[in-house]
């Protein structure tokens, strides 16, 4: 029990958890604009994959990195506009087609790294984004080194969140991505594009799926492995629905996830680390959020046609 | 207020509107004139081609041929946000309202540039506009948690917000209660004394006869009549809407007999919005219609399933007979007698993409159709035969997918389908809803002859001139909470609307 103490007042600890919770945020923040206009967006763990590699290879091949940023943020976007494409004029399964991309954007990561890279036996390392150093506040104790000391993708994450949260509740575009999700025949008979705003949506979360993924690569490791986004994309599905669809009980709960990843990785190297199999760590995670998504998710308010392809003139 | 009219400024135009879906001829040179500060009513059968012309007008449709104008200007075709811009505002039949949204975010909803930050003074217009023209309805409430009559306001509010200066309402009156209807009508005359014109669709004569100023009558696709309401009357309209004298059957009255089915202090739990009865105790007797009023939603649903055997009591018992029922299922109430027309024809009463023989043995394949598993569908389609003849089903033969019948035809199906073991209780859920008069004057005529045989029928319907028509004796459902019984003849459409407004259970408990 003191170890879990000594742990959860630690600096480093919340460092850790800050970071870890960063690409959570951007992704669920993608998905979440997604679901909210009404389509499930699950070519995200694909996405995630496409934005971790493209960014980094940008960056590989000498691009600054916010170049690499807003090269994984296009391709994200490209993948956006395929799976938009397919679920809203054409109104396919969204389920089919958000694996189909997933599936094809891994694929293609992995393709365009042999390509790129034939003989390489360990993927390249790049000079990723360094902490930044704030004056004053860097400096305080425990909270400078806690909270104060990130880098600027982290700050970007959290950014994106409130003004993804502004723009859901404070504009006429918010407005609007709120109404489709719920009842796309409102939009449609106040003179405004169901089709429009959907594929808009889904291709802007597509984006930022990618950057959550670019993250990884450019910001929380250095390198690019084909496993390293390793069910991120489906935590941040999850979120979404523990965060009721609501962008700030979404960060609350991408802090939550990265709490337990954090304590998880801690508590493997205490001495029940050296009872347990190390396997019921990584699982812990997991574990606590399906025991926290079913005490959240019981009232959420689902958008009522989330998943409804929108069929002009249907009843 | 007739004086006058002939002067008025012609706001709308419509001319020569033709369109066509595949072979059906939906809207043939159909034309319209509306005046400034006049009510039209458009009056037709369901498949008249009300809906589509309005839908023309509004741009969700584009018209084969016809013209569109106004305020003098042609309206480009297809266009909903052109018909919006031009002052024209649609009140639809389903409300297109977002339910996560606010009274006032749906009101906004569209009226500003998706790029630039929200305008003050909505609030203020919205509340002006609910004063000014009697439209009592919280601007932060959730739309979700709204009535039906309240959304009906959220969306007139709409219009108004939009400046609409002709407001078309779609079968505005379908979803209230009679009270509810005055007070629309009591806003529609605000408006036209205002100035605003109005298009207002309608089958209900009596609707139409006090509201409008003239009606336009079309069947089939064409304008058939256009009569000034106050040189007609509701006999002459009818006759125009169905192209000859209408008579639906009205029952005569009869002497109960025994009591075949009762519910005895029967509730439900609540399932989100939609009650769950509230102690419901009914009678069923034999050879007698009992008929259902109240608007949908206030506990209908949870009568059908327990009666049907689709869900059991959270307490109070179910008595067939002379014993109370022990595992009530679908199966044991086909098994005890009980048949079903369900409300939903398309989902609950048939499988789309079944044919007729198919569809017919649903309720009856595992005990009347098969023997040791194996299907008997020699047998299956004599019986779907039997069916089509006796029931004047009109398609190309038993194979026919039941997709590809009118709702009458597939109605009478599923009549023919729940008659054919000779039922002791028949529930029929809103039996007639959606059909044309002449499908509805014969499902009407089967149930009463069903109750002449001495079968219970329970008739449960949101149409008060159905109920007080067929029914023996009448209960009013509001809030899952069930009226007295009421004998034929004892009440009037007013004093029914205030039962189902739920005012009456109110009193009665005071008492």
């Amino acid at each position: 029990m003191n170890e879990i103490i000594d742990i959860l007042i630690s600096a480093s600890f919340w460092a850790a958890v800050i970071r870890i919770a960063s690409p959570l945020i951007l992704a669920t923040m993608g998905e979440l604009i997604c679901e909210r206009a009404g389509v499930l967006n699950l070519g995200i763990e694909g996405i995630m994959v496409i934005g971790a590699f493209t960014g980094w290879m940008a960056v590989y091949q000498g691009m600054p990195l916010w170049g690499g940023v807003a090269v994984a943020m296009g391709a994200g976007m490209l993948f956006g506009l395929l799976h938009s494409t397919l679920t809203v004029p054409f109104g396919l399964s969204q389920h089919v087609v958000g694996l189909g991309v997933t599936l094809f954007a891994t694929a293609s990561a992995s393709f365009a790294y042999r390509l790129m890279l034939p003989e390489v036996t360990s993927p390249p390392k790049i000079e990723p984004f360094q902490p930044l150093d704030i004056p004053l506040l860097s400096d305080l104790p425990w909270l400078g080194e806690a909270i104060f000391s990130q880098t600027a993708l982290t700050w970007a994450a959290f950014a994106v969140a409130g003004i993804v949260a502004f723009t859901l509740y404070r504009t006429p575009l918010g407005l609007a991505v709120r109404a489709v999700g719920e009842n796309p025949a409102a939009v449609e008979a106040q003179g405004l594009s169901v089709t429009g705003l959907r594929m808009g949506a889904v291709i802007m979360g597509s984006g930022l799926m990618a950057v959550g993924g670019a993250f990884l690569t450019l910001s929380a490791f250095s390198s690019f492995f084909f496993e390293m986004v390793n069910g991120r994309g489906w935590i941040c599905i999850a979120l979404v629905v523990f965060g009721a669809w609501k962008p700030g009980k979404a960060v609350l709960g991408a802090i939550l996830f990265a709490a337990f990843d954090a304590l998880q990785i801690r508590l493997q190297q205490t001495e029940l680390g050296a009872v347990l199999p190390y396997q019921l760590f990584l699982a812990l995670p997991f574990i606590l959020s399906i025991l926290a998504l079913i005490l959240m998710s019981r009232r959420a308010e689902v958008p009522a046609s989330l998943m409804v392809p929108y069929n002009k003139g249907e009843r | 207020m007739t004086l006058g009219k002939e002067e008025a400024e012609v706001v709308l135009r419509l001319d020569r509107i033709s369109k066509r879906f595949g072979a059906l001829k939906a809207n043939n040179a159909v034309s319209l004139t509306l005046r400034r500060g006049e009510v039209v009513a458009l009056l037709g059968e369901n498949g008249a081609g009300k809906t589509t012309l309005m839908n023309i007008l509004f741009g969700h449709y584009v018209a084969d041929e016809g013209v569109v104008e106004v305020f003098g200007q042609p309206l480009p075709p297809g266009n909903p946000r052109a018909a919006l811009s031009a002052g024209v505002g649609m009140v639809h039949q389903h409300f297109t309202l977002a339910g996560n949204l606010t009274v006032l975010d749906n009101i906004r909803l569209g009226t500003e540039g998706l790029w630039s930050p929200s305008v003050s003074g909505a609030r203020a217009k919205v509340e002006q506009l609910s004063r000014d023209f009697g439209l009592a309805v919280h601007p932060d409430a959730k739309v979700g948690r709204l009535s039906v009559g309240e959304r009906q306001r959220v969306e007139i509010l709409k219009a108004l917000y939009r400046n609409a200066r002709i407001l078309i309402l779609d079968e505005p009156t379908a979803v209230l209660t009679p009270q509810e209807a005055e007070a629309l009508f009591a806003t529609l005359r605000k408006a036209t004394a205002l100035g605003l014109s109005v298009i207002f669709i309608s089958h209900k004569l009596h609707e139409v006869m006090a509201i409008a100023d003239r009606c336009v009558v079309l069947r089939h696709g064409r304008v058939v009549g256009e009569v000034d309401t106050h040189a007609t009357d509701r006999g002459a309209l009818a006759a125009l809407m169905v192209g000859g004298e209408l008579s639906l059957p009205r029952a005569e009255a009869r002497a109960p007999g025994a009591v075949l089915m009762k519910l005895d202090r029967v509730s439900t739990p609540d399932r989100g919005a939609a009650p769950g009865l509230k102690a419901v105790t009914l009678d069923l007797r034999a050879g007698q219609i009992t008929g259902l009023a109240g608007v949908s939603g206030n506990g209908q649903a949870a009568l059908a399933e327990i009666l049907g055997g689709l869900s059991v009591p959270s307490s109070g018992q179910i008595v067939l007979g002379d014993h109370p029922v022990a595992g009530w299922s679908p199966g044991e109430a086909l098994a005890r007698g009980v048949a079903r027309i369900p409300e939903d024809r398309h989902h609950q009463g048939s499988i789309a993409d079944f044919d007729l023989t198919e569809n017919a043995v649903l309720e009856g394949y595992r005990t009347r159709f098969s023997h040791r598993g194996w299907m008997n569908w020699r047998a299956a389609r004599e019986f779907a035969e039997g069916i089509i003849k006796g029931y004047d089903v009109r398609c190309p033969g038993p194979e026919t997918r039941i997709r590809l019948l009118s709702g009458g035809n597939m109605q009478k199906l599923i009549l023919g389908r729940a008659m054919a073991p000779g039922p002791r209780v028949i529930l029929a859920n809103q039996p007639v809803r959606g059909l044309d008069v002449g499908a509805i004057a014969y499902v009407q005529s089967q149930l009463i002859a069903a109750r002449d045989r001495g079968a219970t029928v329970l008739l449960i319907s949101e149409d008060l001139d159905e109920i007080m028509g067929l029914s023996d004796v009448i209960h009013v459902m509001s809030q899952g909470r069930l009226s007295p019984a009421f004998a034929r003849g004892t009440m009037t459409a007013a004093e029914l609307g205030l039962w189902m407004a739920g005012q009456r259970f109110g009193e009665a408990d005071a008492a």
